[in-house]
């Protein structure tokens, strides 16, 4: 067999790709039937409740579980941290109640008797010097770059100390900056959490999860079977965000519960437990000097930075800091600060929204400085950037965001727009790159005698439409509808595919489900060839046929072609391995985003008017879902910037604010206009396909950051922008 | 210094049962040996069947009174559209039709229901509104969507002629994580009566 070229059919060529069809499980979704991982109730299943640790630190001295036990409805009661156990972290499961409902579980844990010796409890994240004193820091890294070297006699870090301020003393103009961001959590709505079920020693697990293909190690090392006896199911998932990359302590308990009452078992977190455990993002504050010259181009940047990523006591790494602009002399520390709380996981864009945030605003606050306008002051800086898209591409992109955000006709100068009542508005801008290669995946497809088309691959669908590309890619090499390909995902029995983190799942399945349909084409051609008596070369795909290239008279439709293939149906697994060069993806993008605000100064409150996105991805498959992708992340960027937050009670540690009706997110009033705006020049669009996932969550923070601070003419430092926050800054300027 | 575990789920205690005088008001009619009950205990316990009219018919299903609407559809029904995802209700998730009324099922106890017309978000399978959330994409992970589609469904009845400004201030008891709002607006336009211009 002459060996397949793997390709994308050009853009005029496309029947399928840069179309819009609807979500093939919208329906399912929309109309309840989709069974998320919450939903799957298996016949006499127990359901269980778990007590959280109710304090931040402490030393569990006894716990009895005797009164639980007697309730009835109660089945088991499985301790999962024993006395003597150290507890660093509020909502820390203690013990899990199985029971009859959900109801007896709950007042299975209410008679739960814990006794807690309380100790120290730390959770300030954002006094650095208070954090030293106390011996509650890490040192994460550091970083220092410099276009002059030291001599050989010369002390390095002297050296350091000296350039730095010698290039701050001769620049032009110098900033001194104080931004951040602070700790918010994942809060997928679906909580974490499985119901599982043994068959004699294979494990069934339906987990909510980001990664069906492997997971089931996770379950097998902690249960001491292997990975062959663990099956994971998730056909929908109601959030992950990065979160839901490994089963959890809580569904292994799921797993040893069921083991030892031998009935299935439903465990999933609480909301309060969602957002204490469930995952969260680390803080990160900045102390930043950068010096520029005369045209605002930014020749050194001096930062530190900490934060703090709960009891592990990490932050923001500092290879993104500073993120996107990179001026080549450069020092940069970041510090960790050990705080009781849940380590943080990956959350959408690990690291890069929070270096965007504590990073851009000190060029907006530069461009505020020289009293002329911040888009300059980015266009000027682009000479000096590292970042995953060319200089070309961002200048490109940002005066397109320009023009559809009206910068000419809206912008002023930093706090000397217009006021109308106590409200001003303003414009603010962030930029943002990131890789979004293609992981691994393997496509097992079928093309049966009768023309029906199957596909079998380990994938997920996290929320991005996985079924829909995985069927458009099918259908776009044979020719077909997409509703005439089945689309099977969601199961680890199937070929394996990569985790969805990182941006990584459009690209990973587009190449697997490419190459496997182009693969098996290339069989169904051979068999219509001998037909037609033609060299397969010279045939090709047009909708519904397969015909001698531009006869349409020597052609097979796609059933009759399909009746040439036998009894048994072709069946072709094809496989991609991440970071293997590949002619169908890519990886590597840029974006811009601009925000236009409203401030009322009386009241502090921020509102959104409009958020022009510019996003470019490589190839893109279905318009529709990627801007779907980008108002999303646009979203989950407002509610980082002006309304959620982590609020721990600085004595007692305790997470004040961990329900939905306390933990603010925007609601749908909240968001003002959004305008997406995909990228997709020809250059882009040959490069093939780019995940899309996380660039549009990195920009906002700064955007509305900026635009706050043109509105106002006063920097709001830290994120989110709550109207407590805006009052004190401007009272503060006001002085 | 000993402490003992603090009230987790004091919002929701009224569910529980620990208030019991107001689970035994509702109780007493329909759940007489329920109600016998001595009254130090701290839940009342026991079963009894009653019977919801869920979707045009009547079903027949047990519950105590803690029972809340929400478990019942979803482990008793099989109609898990409607979602837990918040105890207080703020996330609108758990969104149905009480008599044509938006009500969270996981605040309300399914012996309050009783006698009353309960629609959950299967029952819409033929509507204009999941196909409108659809055509605009109005859904990402989609957990949040079946409250979303039951409340633009019942804000839509109430305001045929909405306009866009009104469907942006009338729709704010959902949330969605995945940010589906303004695919969520484009959907609740489509279907209003002048297409958002009132």
């Amino acid at each position: 067999m002459a060996e397949v070229k793997y390709s994308w059919p050009s853009r005029d060529k496309s029947y399928v790709l840069g179309t819009s069809p609807n979500r093939l499980d919208g329906m399912a979704k929309a109309t309840g039937t989709a069974k998320y991982t919450y939903d799957v109730n298996l016949p006499n299943q127990l359901v269980v409740v778990a007590l959280g640790c109710p304090h931040a630190h402490c030393r569990i001295k006894a716990i009895n579980a005797s009164d639980a036990e007697s309730l009835p409805g109660v089945v088991k009661v499985l301790v999962l941290r024993p006395a003597e156990t150290e507890i660093r972290t509020q909502g820390e499961l203690i013990a899990a109640v199985a029971a009859e409902s959900e109801a007896a579980a709950r007042e299975g844990v209410s008679a739960l008797k814990v006794d807690y010796e309380a100790l120290d409890v730390f959770v300030d994240d954002q006094d650095l010097e208070r954090a030293k004193e106390l011996e509650r820091t890490k040192r994460v890294g550091g970083k220092v770059e410099l276009i002059n070297e030291p001599g050989d006699d010369d002390d390095e870090e002297e050296f350091e100390n000296h350039e730095i301020e010698r290039l701050l003393k001769e620049s032009k103009y110098v900033i001194e900056g104080h931004y951040g961001i602070d700790v918010i959590t994942h809060c997928c709505l679906e909580p974490h959490g499985a119901t599982v079920q043994w068959i004699g020693s294979q494990l069934d697990a339906y987990l909510s999860t980001q990664n069906v293909s492997a997971t089931d190690d996770g379950f097998a090392d902690a249960l001491e079977i292997t990975a062959a006896d663990v099956d994971i199911h998730c056909e929908y998932v109601g959030g992950g965000f990065g979160s839901k990359f490994s089963p959890g302590y809580w569904s292994i308990a799921a797993a040893q519960i069921a083991k030892e009452t031998g009935r299935p078992v439903k465990f999933m977190l609480s909301r309060d437990q969602e957002l204490k455990i469930g995952g969260n993002r680390p803080s990160a504050f900045v102390k930043v000097r950068i010096g520029a010259d005369e045209n605002g181009v930014v020749q050194v940047w001096d930062s530190q930075h900490w934060g703090t990523t709960g009891y592990n006591g990490s932050t923001v790494t500092v290879n993104p800091v500073p993120y996107v602009f990179y001026p080549k002399n450069n020092r940069r520390i970041a510090t960790g600060i050990i705080t009781n709380n849940q380590p943080s996981v990956a959350w959408r864009a690990p690291n890069h929204p929070q270096a965007c945030a504590i990073t851009q605003p000190a060029y907006d606050d530069l461009a505020a400085r020289m009293g002329i306008s911040s888009l300059d002051v980015y266009l000027r800086n682009l000479r000096n950037i590292a970042a995953r898209q060319t200089a070309e591409v961002y200048a490109e992109e940002l005066k397109l965001a320009a023009k559809l955000i009206d910068w000419d006709g809206k912008w002023h100068p930093h706090g000397r727009g217009p006021k109308r009542g106590s409200v001003v508005e303003g414009l603010g801008i962030g930029i943002h790159t990131w890789g979004g290669v293609a992981n691994s995946s393997t496509c097992r497809l079928k093309v049966y005698p009768d023309g029906g088309v199957e596909t079998f691959c380990g994938t997920q669908d996290i929320g991005t439409g996985t079924r829909t590309v995985c069927a458009m890619v099918v259908a776009e090499t044979f020719g077909l509808p997409v509703e005439a390909v089945k689309v099977n995902i969601g199961h680890s029995t199937l070929p394996e595919s990569g985790a969805s983190g990182g941006s990584t799942t459009v690209g990973s399945v587009a190449e697997s489900h490419r190459r496997a349909s182009q693969d098996a084409l290339a069989e169904m051609k051979k068999l219509v060839a001998k037909k037609l008596d033609v060299s397969p070369d010279e045939l090709e795909v047009v909708t519904g046929r397969i015909q001698v290239s531009g006869k349409p008279d020597q052609s097979l439709g796609w059933k009759e072609a399909c009746g040439l293939i036998g009894i048994n149906p072709i069946q072709i697994t094809s496989s991609h391995k991440r970071g293997d060069k590949s002619p169908l993806s890519n990886e590597g993008v840029g974006g811009v985003q601009i925000a236009h605000v409203a401030v009322d100064t009386d009241t502090g409150v921020v509102k959104m008017k409009k958020l022009v996105a510019v996003q470019d991805m490589g190839l893109i498959i279905n318009p529709k879902l990627a801007k779907s992708q980008i108002y999303g992340a646009v979203i989950m960027g407002i509610a980082y910037s002006l309304f959620e937050q982590r609020i721990n009670d600085p004595a007692s540690g305790a997470f004040l604010n961990a329900e939905l009706g306390d933990y603010r997110l925007p609601r749908l009033g909240d968001i003002g206009e959004i305008v997406v705006e995909l990228y997709e020049p020809d250059d882009q669009r040959e490069r093939g396909v780019i995940g899309l996932g996380e660039p549009p969550v990195i920009s906002p923070g700064a955007a509305i950051s900026n635009a706050v601070c043109n509105a106002t003419g006063v920097r709001v430092p830290v994120l989110p922008l709550t109207p407590k926050r805006v009052l004190e800054s401007l009272q503060k300027a006001r002085g | 210094m000993k402490k003992t575990p603090s009230e987790h789920y004091s919002r929701r205690a009224f569910l529980k049962g620990s208030s019991a005088a107001a689970a035994t008001s509702l109780a007493t009619n329909a759940a007489d040996s329920v109600a016998q009950q001595s009254a130090t205990d701290r839940v009342i316990r026991g079963e009894t069947a009653i019977k919801l009219d869920v979707n045009g018919s009547l079903r027949e299903v047990k519950v105590e009174p803690r029972t809340t609407l929400l478990d019942v559809l979803r482990y008793q029904l099989d109609l898990t559209g409607a979602k837990p995802v918040s105890l207080d209700g703020s996330s609108g998730a758990s969104t149905v039709l009480i008599d044509g009324k938006p009500i969270m099922a996981s605040t309300t106890l399914a012996l309050s229901a009783r006698g009353k017309k309960i629609e959950t978000v299967e029952s819409l399978v033929g509507d204009e509104v999941p196909r409108a959330f659809v055509e605009q994409d109005a859904e990402q992970c989609g957990f949040c969507t079946p409250g979303f589609v039951v409340a633009v469904r019942a804000f839509l009845n109430q305001n045929p002629n909405a306009t866009e400004q009104q469907i942006r201030l009338g729709l704010n008891g959902n949330i969605c994580r995945c940010g589906t709002y303004a695919n969520v607006i484009q959907a609740a336009v489509s279907i209003a009566k002048g297409g958002g211009n009132g």
